[in-house]
């Protein structure tokens, strides 16, 4: 038997019908379209799928869509706002965060949860709160630094002045 | 994987719940934090017939000290009880415990009664619970911490049967537990809990057995004045571990005596 | 000329804004109108007779379309007799046995496809799969290197005469015993290289659509290597290249497992063609696991003849290698671990022997590094027990023996030619950062106090850039490792490039644009790199796996932009009415020598070159280039780990992590950084944590999971510190090496050397790897033990 579901996901309201065992990462992917949230594995340990479920990290793939029921859901396609990348995104590109990109919008959605708990976090506390994400890629070295300087950024810090990268990289 | 099809209903209350359960019968299981639940049901290793699912029910989800008892709801997330205020000051162990349990995400859906009914002998929660004599309360009844961890997930609660809340004891003395993994999500290789306690020491053991451990001898060595480290030795007393992919058994016997002796040097 | 401005620039990567944003194309991103699902029912046994496959069952389960067996591929993937489904590159093939996508009558390795179920959705794929009836008669299975090269082994395959799919003596025994006899100081080691898998976090899919009027396939996977995918799949489905266009966006990771061949390659187009519906597969992470294509699973046996001066003479090494249940297309490349064993130093002589077994696991391939991270491990291991046994620090040992600046070009042991290097200085770089005396006296003090410090070198070599002709092509059945490149100027100065290679995280998109910016005087903007689709560029490419991007990629799309502004000189003479050999170029700009001021930007000569042209020159401004490299490219570094151990638990502590790295000129210091930290944790990961664990006696993997599989976390992962020195490569235009492998080739035994270094005192040699605190407790015991009786304890 399908079940309704009404969500808000990144400030749009959705209303569906839906199997129970609906995986709440299926939903996003294949009923709504928003193929950012990725599926990294099916232990729950990569993190690869996590979004914000009422303003909490959580994995994606360890959650049916019909426990989202009323609930406001974050995707990283609802992190830039009016063109504007969020610092976090911002810094992960900046510090070189990521490389193949497939862990990538799991660890700023992470990032965002963890530099909400904990705004000023130091190196120690970073590397623990990142503990529900694998990367295969970075070694974790510029994902750190970018969570560092987001942390920086958003406390209000000038950011770093933009190097020859940012001007001609340029976005898309 | 996508789990295999299931029924699905949501309970509001401990009774509609118990209603539910009755209904689907023994091929239901209780959805609630859902993370040693839905691994399994990707897997294909779990196919339920019917979930019921308890997350809406809210007054499962509470944190209350009330005569020398704390009462926590089994809809209680690991990070509510991390940061809970009362927690961190009646049975500051606990707050340790749930901050270590799996990583930011798995914390905020996790739940202190998903752990006790599911009775991973890898667990923590378990584990503080036998050495604290905690109770367990169910829809049904009130189980003692030391007749509810069978075997390996095995408990003695029926298929219509809901844990409701734990109850331990306040305990706010020296205390420390070490969950020795290779990573911090990993579940503990092995773990050890020491709790001063009314004047003595309780010693608990996570992964050594199908069930949690209370290292009682320990406990005894402590209360006729042996050192740490000499009472430690008996950590492994009568201890029979199977190995794992992590660990053999010779070495989890060993990590329990290192590992009591370090919790009991290191507890404050 | 041009000056730089690009190349040697931090440049963020292009390739980024829609990566953080969520909007990759991923091939599971990627959908088409009435696709349908595919499941794959895999043998849960590692060797198998089928008796019977029942799918009655099956078929009637809501939402499916088609239940397939072997029998039903028959007329649309070429068999055995027909086609090498899946070929094998290996100079030499004893025990070949040839691999169908799918099992007929026996099966040889956990998961290998016995049926496919194709449904309208996933999940009812995936529970009509759980209906097919499979009826298996076991049989024993092959699990182990040496058991598998015993005379009365069980066979991998029942119809093979044994298990030994080569067996190469590269330089024979004899070669050697000079050295030996000359020996003062032999040491000999088993080094042991668990199997790994690689893990990508992008598990792979493949999507495939059939259009039976045109007769036209496209497919979508994620893959290093479309090109080749595209001859390997066209061929077995009797496609012509222009027939099958192969497509990859964007790659979530490879690290060598996504080069070859899969069984889901050839069927899930093959299914599309049956029943005439866009089709795709999506693996699970525990298929992955499983089935994807394993690194290392090799023993080493290794000696060394030595003088007590600290002279190196000769090496002995035996490479036994576990092939798995077929030999990897790509697999032989792993022999290079016996080319490669004499590392930065001289030797007199060494001799080497590769040998590989079938058995009943998944195939091994390259992965990252691929025979590079063994043979250093070799070596750099035989040189600490070296300098163990005479008393020698191993920093002066290594300082002893390294091949000198000014002998470069040098022809090693093997023949092959190091292009150019400067051991000692990256070496004396690292023992700076270090702080070498610093720590060693640090170590002195900590062991009085019963503390177990220990200081890991790893100077190591690798060879990259795959390849020159002469060596690639007859391991490839002829094709040659060069790379192409297209480089088309439109009309009103837009550059559109494509490439063979592909991007999976390495930031070409970036790197080459880089390449191609100063070759052509634009700004980056006005370049846009293409790769990963088949249809467009050049007639082939040969896919990014062996740090070959930059090297042969990265040069072809030089060359090909060099192309292209020779013919726009010819037509800035038309306009500028000028002698083409009075035009000079520079900075994207043509101007009449001595005449500065009167010049054409390209983008209006490129203009000029779509008009009215003189006789006999054709319009357009476009070039492809192919660029084999006449030798590899051959970076190095130094690599030094700091760990203390636990004497109780066995806990390793990293405490410093420091790699000075060489990989010539550097077109992006930003993206080198990024790829030897990954690079680092894989190594690192190695030798501490990772391992794919069988069952010996079922075949079953125990390790098929994230929870079981131990991949490192950001808590687990050092700080490193990294620093450079820039040796130009002789070998290409851009003096550029290779920098993709080198993290993972070096810092593997960094690791275990200071873990051996930090348990030298209770006489423990050598450790096992992955080096978990179980067995390093293991064997701490035992070395209390036998220490009493003057023996090496080895668990």
């Amino acid at each position: 038997m399908k079940h309704k579901v009404a969500t808000n996901v990144n400030g749009r309201a959705h209303e569906h019908e839906v199997e129970p065992r609906l995986l709440l990462v299926h939903y996003l992917r294949d009923t709504l379209g928003l193929t950012g949230t990725h599926i990294g594995c099916d232990t729950s340990q990569c993190g690869a799928c996590t979004i914000l479920v009422d303003g909490k990290a959580v994995k994606s793939c360890t959650m049916f869509a019909v426990q989202a029921e009323g609930r406001k859901l974050q995707t990283i396609e609802g992190l830039a706002k009016e063109g504007q990348l969020h610092p976090i995104q911002q810094a992960f590109w900046d510090e070189h965060g990521l490389q193949c990109g497939y862990c990538t919008p799991g660890f700023i959605m992470g990032s965002v949860y963890l530099l909400e708990q904990n705004p000023n976090p130091t190196e120690d506390e970073i590397r623990k709160g990142l503990e529900g994400n694998l990367c295969r890629c970075t070694g974790y070295v510029n994902i750190v630094k970018a969570v560092q300087s987001a942390a920086k950024t958003m406390a209000g810090a000038p950011a770093k002045s933009g190097s020859k990268a940012a001007l001609t990289a340029g976005g898309e | 994987m996508i789990p295999a099809a299931f029924e699905y209903a949501r309970a509001s209350s401990v009774d509609e719940a118990t209603k539910l359960l009755n209904k689907y019968g023994e091929d239901a299981k209780v959805l609630a934090g859902g993370h040693s639940l839905i691994p399994l049901m990707r897997l294909r290793l779990a196919q339920p017939k019917a979930l019921v699912d308890i997350n809406g029910i809210k007054e499962l989800d509470h944190i209350k000290e009330s005569g020398g008892k704390l009462h926590i709801g089994a809809l209680t997330r690991h990070v509510t009880i991390q940061n809970s205020p009362v927690v961190k000051d009646k049975l500051p162990i606990l707050a340790d415990v749930a901050g270590e349990v799996g990583d930011n995400q798995v914390r905020n859906m996790g739940t202190m009664g998903g752990v006790i009914a599911h009775a991973d002998a890898a667990g923590d929660y378990p584990t503080i619970a036998l050495m604290l004599d905690a109770e367990i309360v169910t829809n049904q009844r009130t189980i003692a911490a030391k007749d509810f961890f069978k075997d390996l997930f095995t408990t003695p609660l029926a298929a219509d049967e809901i844990v409701v809340e734990v109850v331990f004891p306040v305990a706010e003395g020296p205390h420390k537990y070490i969950k020795f993994r290779r990573r911090l999500f990993d579940w503990a290789i092995v773990g050890a809990g020491a709790q001063k306690m009314n004047g003595g020491w309780r010693i608990g053991l996570t992964n050594v057995g199908p069930t949690p451990v209370r290292a009682k001898a320990v406990e005894e060595a402590l209360h006729k004045g042996a050192k740490p480290e000499e009472a430690a030795e008996h950590a492994s007393d009568g201890l029979n571990p199977s190995g794992d992919l992590r660990a053999s058994p010779e070495y989890k016997k060993h990590l329990a005596r290192v590992l009591v002796k370090r919790a009991i040097q290191q507890a404050q | 000329m041009s000056v730089s401005q690009m190349v040697g620039a931090k440049i963020h990567r292009r390739e980024d804004p829609r990566l953080i944003t969520g909007h990759g194309r991923y091939t599971d991103d990627l959908t088409r109108a009435g696709l349908v699902h595919l499941a794959v029912v895999r043998s849960p046994h590692a060797h198998a007779r089928i008796l019977s496959i029942g799918v009655e069952a099956a078929r009637k389960a809501p939402g499916v379309i088609a239940v397939f067996t072997a029998k039903d591929f028959k007329d649309v993937i070429g068999g055995p007799a027909t086609f090498p489904v899946a070929p094998v590159f290996a100079p030499i093939k004893l025990a070949n046995p040839p691999r169908y996508p799918i099992a007929a009558e026996e099966v040889c390795y956990q998961g290998e496809p016995v049926a496919v179920v194709v449904a309208e959705q996933r999940g009812q794929a995936a529970d009509a799969a759980q209906l097919v009836d499979v009826d298996y008669e076991t049989l024993p299975a092959v699990m182990d290197i040496e058991e598998a090269l015993k005379p009365g082994s069980p066979k991998a395959h029942l119809d093979q005469k044994d298990n030994i799919a080569w067996d190469t003596t590269y330089v024979p025994w004899e070669a050697t015993d000079k050295a030996f006899k000359d020996a003062e100081v032999v040491v000999k080691e088993r080094i042991l290289q668990q199997r790994l898998s690689p893990n990508p976090m992008e598990s792979r899919v493949v999507m495939a659509e059939y259009d039976p009027f045109d007769k036209r396939m496209t497919m979508w996977l994620s893959t290093q290597n479309p090109h080749w995918i595209r001859l390997f799949v066209g061929g077995a489905l009797s496609l012509g290249e222009h027939q099958l266009r192969v497509i990859s966006h964007d790659v979530g990771g490879g690290f060598g497992s996504k080069i070859s061949p899969y069984p889901e390659d050839y069927i899930v187009p093959a299914c599309a063609k049956l029943l005439e519906r866009p089709i795709k597969y999506t693996e699970t992470r525990t298929e992955a696991v499983q089935n994807a294509y394993a690194g290392r699973g090799q023993i080493f046996d290794i000696e060394v003849a030595a003088k007590k001066d600290g002279t190196l003479l000769g090496m002995r090494l035996t490479q036994m290698l576990d092939a798995g249940a077929y030999i990897g297309t790509f697999g032989a490349f792993q022999t290079c671990a016996c080319l490669l064993a004499g590392g930065a130093y001289h030797w007199q002589a060494i001799s080497s022997r590769s040998v590989a077994v079938l058995t009943n696991k998944i195939t091994t391939d390259p992965y990252r590094g691929a025979g590079r991270p063994e043979a250093t491990h070799a070596v750099e291991r035989m040189i600490d027990l070296v300098a163990h046994e005479i008393g020698m620090d191993p920093a002066e040992l290594r300082r002893k023996n390294f091949i000198q600046k000014a002998e470069f070009p040098y022809t090693q042991n093997f023949g092959l030619t190091m292009d150019s290097g400067d051991y000692e200085k990256a070496m004396d770089k690292a023992l700076k950062i270090v702080g070498y005396e610093d720590l060693r006296k640090k170590q002195k003090e900590l062991r009085k106090q019963g503390r177990y410090l220990g200081i890991g070198l790893s100077t190591w070599i690798e060879l990259c850039g795959l390849g020159p002709g002469a060596v690639t092509g007859p391991a490839t059945g002829g094709v040659v490792l060069s790379e192409s490149a297209l480089v088309k100027i439109h009309p009103t100065g837009g550059v559109s490039i494509y490439v063979g290679t592909h991007n999976h995280g390495q930031g070409n998109d970036t790197t080459h644009a880089q390449i191609a910016a100063d070759a052509l005087g634009l700004p980056m903007e006005q370049i846009d790199i293409r790769h990963g689709d088949t249809n467009e560029g050049p007639g082939f490419g040969y896919g990014t796996y062996g740090s070959r991007s930059l090297a042969v990629g990265g040069i072809a799309i030089q060359r090909a932009s060099n192309k292209v502004i020779d013919k726009a000189k010819k037509i800035a003479a038309h306009i500028l009415e000028a002698a083409e050999e009075d035009i000079v170029f520079d900075q994207g700009k043509f101007h009449v020598k001595g005449a500065p001021d009167k010049s054409k930007a390209l983008g209006e000569v490129a203009f000029a070159a779509y008009g009215q042209l003189p006789e006999g020159m054709e319009q357009g401004l476009e070039a492809v280039a192919y660029f084999e490299p006449p030798n590899f490219v051959w970076p190095f570094g130094t690599h030094i780990c700091v760990v203390e151990v636990d004497p109780e638990t066995g806990a390793v502590d990293m405490q410093k992590y420091v790699a000075v790295d060489d990989c010539g000129n550097v077109v992006n210091p930003m993206i080198v950084a990024g790829q030897l930290h990954g690079g680092i944790a894989q190594g690192i990961a190695q030798a501490l944590f990772e391992e794919m664990i069988y069952d010996e006696e079922s075949g079953q993997l125990r390790s098929a999971t994230f929870l079981d599989y131990v991949m490192l976390t950001a808590n687990e992962m050092p700080t490193l510190e990294l620093d450079s020195t820039v040796t130009p490569s002789p070998t290409n235009d851009l003096g550029v090496k290779g920098i993709g492998e080198a993290g993972t080739i070096a810092s593997t035994v960094a690791v275990i050397n200071a873990i051996c270094d930090a348990l030298s005192p209770l006489g423990i040699k050598h450790v096992d790897m992955p080096a978990t605190p179980d067995r390093l407790w293991k064997q701490m015991k035992g070395a209390s033990k036998a220490s009493s009786n003057g023996k090496e304890a080895r668990q």
